[in-house]
């Protein structure tokens, strides 16, 4: 399983796949739509959504015509929300730092007045 | 006063490293002292509700540190060494016991951007990429275990 995350990692790491995946949170597209707008062939977005299948992070349809792809939204999110959470925590951490550092600045600047003072 | 842009962290697709960046209202010489002070670094490295207990420090090249605390009734130990302390830069090991196969090389710099900002940089090198996920996951309340049980489950089901 660890293999399968550090393959999403790998499928969300290239901007054009970033893309695509965000065009298609808004609705399904077909890979021709997918090509549209970038300056790459069928083939070569076929290859992106290729890793992200591998991924798990979208699945083709069955009609044998369009193969419309599909996000798989939960897998998706349940990714972000386990590097969200390490964030918070993360940023957690560094808000109680910032208490600390703060205290620091009044401290600090007491003496640089005690000194100002002094001389 | 402080200004809150936030942590943000990004997972290295290639490499087993997790960087983490974020901006503090603080000189380098501060926040510096904040991360190789017992004192102070006790009281910010948490978890919140978490009373950290030091129980071996020596910031110094060579050095080496123990700290440990109880979050959820459950109790954690952390120990490293430090490899490299310098007033722009920390290079040390990092070791959760409950895991002490998994050792991280963190390294961290201090850089002012002027005006009485610094901006913190934190790189961990996992020796995996299991052990990078895992701590990724560790947020999670059900542990990685479940949390990669869940993952499982939701590609099975999106394998139609």
């Amino acid at each position: 399983m660890a293999d399968q995350l550090s393959r999403i990692f790998a499928a969300i790491a290239d901007p054009t796949r970033r893309d695509i995946l965000a065009r298609l949170a808004v609705g399904d597209a077909t890979v021709g739509q997918l090509a549209e707008p970038y300056r790459m062939s069928v083939q070569a977005v076929s290859k992106h959504l290729k890793v992200l299948e591998e991924a798990g992070l979208v699945t083709r349809g069955r009609d044998a015509q369009r193969r419309p792809v599909h996000l798989e939204a939960a897998v998706f999110d349940l990714m972000t929300s386990w590097i969200e959470r390490y964030r918070k925590q993360a940023e957690q951490r560094y808000r109680r730092l910032d208490a600390v550092l703060a205290e620091m600045n009044e401290t600090d600047r007491h003496h640089d007045t005690d000194e100002e003072t002094a001389s | 006063m402080t200004t809150r842009t936030g942590a943000t962290i990004t997972a290295d697709p290639t490499l087993p490293i997790i960087h983490i960046t974020r901006d503090f209202a603080a000189s380098p010489e501060q926040l510096f002292r904040a991360h190789t002070d017992p004192e102070l670094f006790a009281r910010w490295v948490g978890p919140d509700g978490t009373d950290t207990k030091i129980e071996h420090w020596d910031a110094a090249n060579g050095g080496s540190f123990r700290y440990g605390g109880v979050s959820g009734g459950q109790e954690y130990r952390f120990r490293g060494c430090f490899h490299e302390v310098r007033t722009d830069r920390i290079v040390q090991t990092f070791t959760w016991e409950g895991m002490p196969d998994d050792v991280a090389l963190e390294t961290l710099t201090f850089e002012d951007l002027g005006g009485g900002r610094t901006r913190l940089r934190a790189q961990s090198l996992c020796n995996s990429f299991e052990a990078r996920d895992a701590w990724l996951s560790s947020g999670m309340e059900s542990g990685v275990n479940d949390g990669y049980a869940k993952l499982d489950a939701m590609l099975a089901g999106g394998g139609r």
